[in-house]
């Protein structure tokens, strides 16, 4: 088990070095190298999985990675009730996600490349996941912000996804930062980094509601901010679009945004001590889910509908995991990887026959085209709008329910209100790009639209599938859920005072309501078309300015972060310090005085014998001079 | 006894160095460098003996074999430069600095 657990994570990362290292040889059958190693990493990752499903942790320790004075950070791997979620959940929708990539990145120039950024992607999330401390998890969070940066700028001839690239690495540096401050912290009042040492001891060395805590806990939910793109770090995740779509789906489904998530919910020892982040976790989730779904509502580009709806989704995560009840987060975090990985991988196929067009204005009644996948996307969008018994449906429940008993009524009203609009909008992109009237005429007989290849749509069918049961998992059986019972072994829900009770049929009732209005909606809008869109628009203009220019924040950003920054760094930092400062004060100075010295030293060098003795005899008179004076 | 050895030992060291110093005639100056070490052989000799101990004498010894070595070379330099430059000024023979 030992050797198995080790070669769950080093099968991927033999596939990188593989295809990074002979790529040249092995263009050919790269992705199939890929995926196998996927492939083999999944099925190793099952034998600690069943290890944990029959009640046994699986830990080991390796070697020794930092032995310091005081704290020694071990690489040990753990797969407990919280990663085993996450390992099943990563190596699973990955592996499909590189089964579906060999069939899009056909013909693409950096066909190795790519899937040597893949692997090593999972590489990275999978130490993240499967570390035993808080160091080793930071490697795999640094690991997935490169490797994204890797892919989101993969082709890194466009401008745009060269910044987008950049900018996705420089937003989560700032979240790393107080991720780093808050393992700082634990190593100071734990002296160790070890899960298993921290968290039993959480209560003991912190103390309930003690500020140490709060700290700690809301600078490791900064990082979780930046990883998960929660507002105000929220705005390196639609630039990620740029990457190639396959991607857009391993980062939004199954990778690097559920890390905080997980994180989070992993920390819940911490986390449970202190009131004060765990407010702010959960008011930041809500408020997140809703923003980005006012968002996604007037946005054209498929990619970016998608988008943002999986920050609105992220959102509902933090609201589960903030609340205290934190096997929701991860319940909607497995159901979420599986219909959002669905729905993007349904967005490639798509772009893939519509030759990169993305503006659902062009498209329309796709469904002849291509109905394989306009039947897996309706599959994922009712999922996702939280119909049943589709998976979203039992996680996205189990959220809010969770919310509304732990006293957080006014979240609980503001996910309800996100349901309708996640509802809406994840319709009106299937109506309008599926169903319908062609809205452009000839178009996709020009582009010779058609259903995507087996290779791609055999990882939809399995990942649909998982959409529709994949929410089973949190059904009432004999008053437990079996989803719950196993999460709450090591992430409990906090227990509450003030314990209120409601009719859970009412609440369910509700949701579904919520979802089914916002299905109706749209189907009014843009099927029956009893109002058109054109004329809501105009109706609340400023508001639709507003979305769509997605709140201006990105102009703020630039105008009030980037812009002074540029400002400074080029009138301060490049014309003073550099300029004057370092290059003609330090670089040019050192030299100036080099030669100076070199100047004065000239006149010794006279060439006269005379000379050479008189300095020579002078020396002598004040050295043995200065010996006199010494020994009187 | 020793004072006196020690003052005529360093006005030879002086002497020899002034010569150095100011003579411009390549000879003079061997010559000059020839009392230098002089003197300083007559200081090694003369602490040898107050002390008691032969040591002294026997670099000085070693310290003649030198510098009659040294003379050789510096004749021989001399006589060169002399060849070259038909003169045997010092000042004529700055032409390692260039």
């Amino acid at each position: 088990m030992k050797v198995i657990l080790l070669f769950v994570v080093l099968t991927p990362l033999i596939g990188f070095l593989i295809n990074g290292i002979f790529g040249k040889w092995t263009k050919p059958i790269a992705g199939v190298i890929a995926a196998t190693a996927l492939g083999i990493s999944f099925i190793l990752g099952l034998f600690p999985i069943i290890s944990v499903l029959k009640g046994h942790i699986v830990e080991y320790t390796y070697f020794t990675w930092l032995p310091f004075k005081g704290v020694t950070v071990p690489f040990g791997l753990r797969v407990d009730y919280v990663s085993a979620v996450m390992l099943f959940v990563v190596t699973f929708v990955s592996w499909m996600i590189h089964i579906y990539s060999n069939g899009y990145m056909k013909g693409d120039r950096g066909y190795a490349r790519y899937f040597a950024y893949l692997n090593l992607f999972v590489t990275a999330m999978l130490i993240l996941i499967l570390g035993n401390n808080y160091l080793l998890m930071f490697v795999g969070w640094e690991g997935v912000g490169l490797a994204s940066y890797l892919l989101i700028g993969f082709w890194y001839e466009k401008d745009t996804a060269a910044d987008a690239g950049e900018k996705a690495f420089v937003v989560n540096r700032i979240g790393d930062a107080g991720f780093i401050i808050g393992v700082l912290f634990l190593i100071h009042y734990f002296g160790s980094v070890t899960y298993t040492d921290v968290f039993p001891r959480a209560e003991e060395v912190l103390g309930f509601g003690s500020t140490a805590a709060t700290i700690i806990g809301l600078a490791l939910f900064l990082g979780a901010v930046g990883k998960s793109a929660q507002f105000p770090l929220y705005i390196w995740l639609t630039d990620a679009m740029e990457g190639p779509t396959p991607v857009s789906s391993l980062i939004h489904a199954a990778t690097m945004v559920t890390a905080g998530v997980y994180m989070v919910a992993r920390s819940n020892a911490i986390f449970s001590l202190t009131p004060v982040a765990q407010e702010v976790v959960a008011s930041v989730g809500a408020f997140t889910a809703f923003y980005a779904a006012t968002m996604a509502l007037t946005h054209k580009d498929i990619k970016r509908i998608l988008a943002y709806s999986t920050l609105s989704q992220l959102g509902y995560m933090f609201i589960g995991v903030g609340v205290g009840a934190y096997w929701t987060g991860m319940f909607h975090l497995m159901t979420h990887a599986f219909f959002k990985g669905l729905l993007f991988l349904g967005a490639g196929a798509v772009m893939h026959s519509m030759r990169g067009l993305l503006s659902i204005d062009l498209m329309g009644n796709l469904k002849k085209y291509m109905p394989q996948t306009a039947i897996l996307m309706v599959i994922a969008s009712l999922a996702i709008s939280g119909i049943p018994p589709f998976a979203g449906f039992f996680s996205k429940d189990a959220i809010l329910a969770s919310a509304l008993e732990m006293g957080h009524p006014f979240i609980w009203i503001v996910g309800e209100i996100t349901a309708f609009m996640t509802a809406f909008y994840m319709f009106r992109f299937v109506f309008s790009v599926f169903y319908g009237e062609e809205k452009v005429e000839g178009l996709y007989h020009d582009l010779h639209t058609h259903e995507a290849p087996p290779v791609m749509t055999i990882p939809m069918w399995v990942l649909g599938l998982l959409s529709i049961v994949g929410g089973w998992v949190g059904l009432h059986i004999g008053g437990h859920i079996p989803f719950e019972w196993f999460v709450t072994h090591t992430a409990p829900t906090t227990e509450v005072a003030h314990e209120a009770h409601y009719s859970e049929v009412l609440l369910m009732g509700i949701s579904v309501t919520m979802g089914l209005a916002g299905i109706f909606t749209a189907w009014a809008i843009y099927i029956k078309k009893i109002i058109t869109a054109e004329k809501i628009a105009s109706m609340f203009k400023p508001i639709y300015t507003l979305l769509a220019n997605t709140y201006y924040v990105d102009e703020f950003v630039y105008c009030c972060i980037v812009k002074p920054f540029w400002w400074v760094s080029t009138n301060f930092l490049w014309k003073i310090v550099d300029v004057i400062m370092i290059d003609k004060g330090m670089v040019d100075g050192a030299g100036w005085i080099a030669g100076r010295v070199g100047k004065g030293l000239r006149l010794l060098q006279t060439g006269f014998v005379n000379n050479y003795a008189y300095w020579i005899s002078l020396g002598i008179i004040v050295l043995s001079g200065w010996y006199l004076v010494k020994i009187i | 006894m020793l004072t006196q050895y020690m003052i005529v030992s360093a006005l030879l060291i002086a002497i020899g160095a002034t010569g150095v110093m100011i003579r411009r005639n390549f000879m003079i100056v061997l010559m000059s460098l020839e009392v230098m070490i002089n003197g300083a052989g007559l200081l090694l000799i003369a602490m040898s003996y107050y002390i008691g101990n032969v040591s002294g004498q026997v670099m000085f010894l070693f310290v003649a074999a030198v510098a009659a070595s040294e003379t050789a070379v510096g004749l021989a330099i001399a006589v060169m430069m002399y060849k070259k430059k038909k003169s045997v000024d010092i000042n004529d023979f700055s032409i390692l600095r260039k």
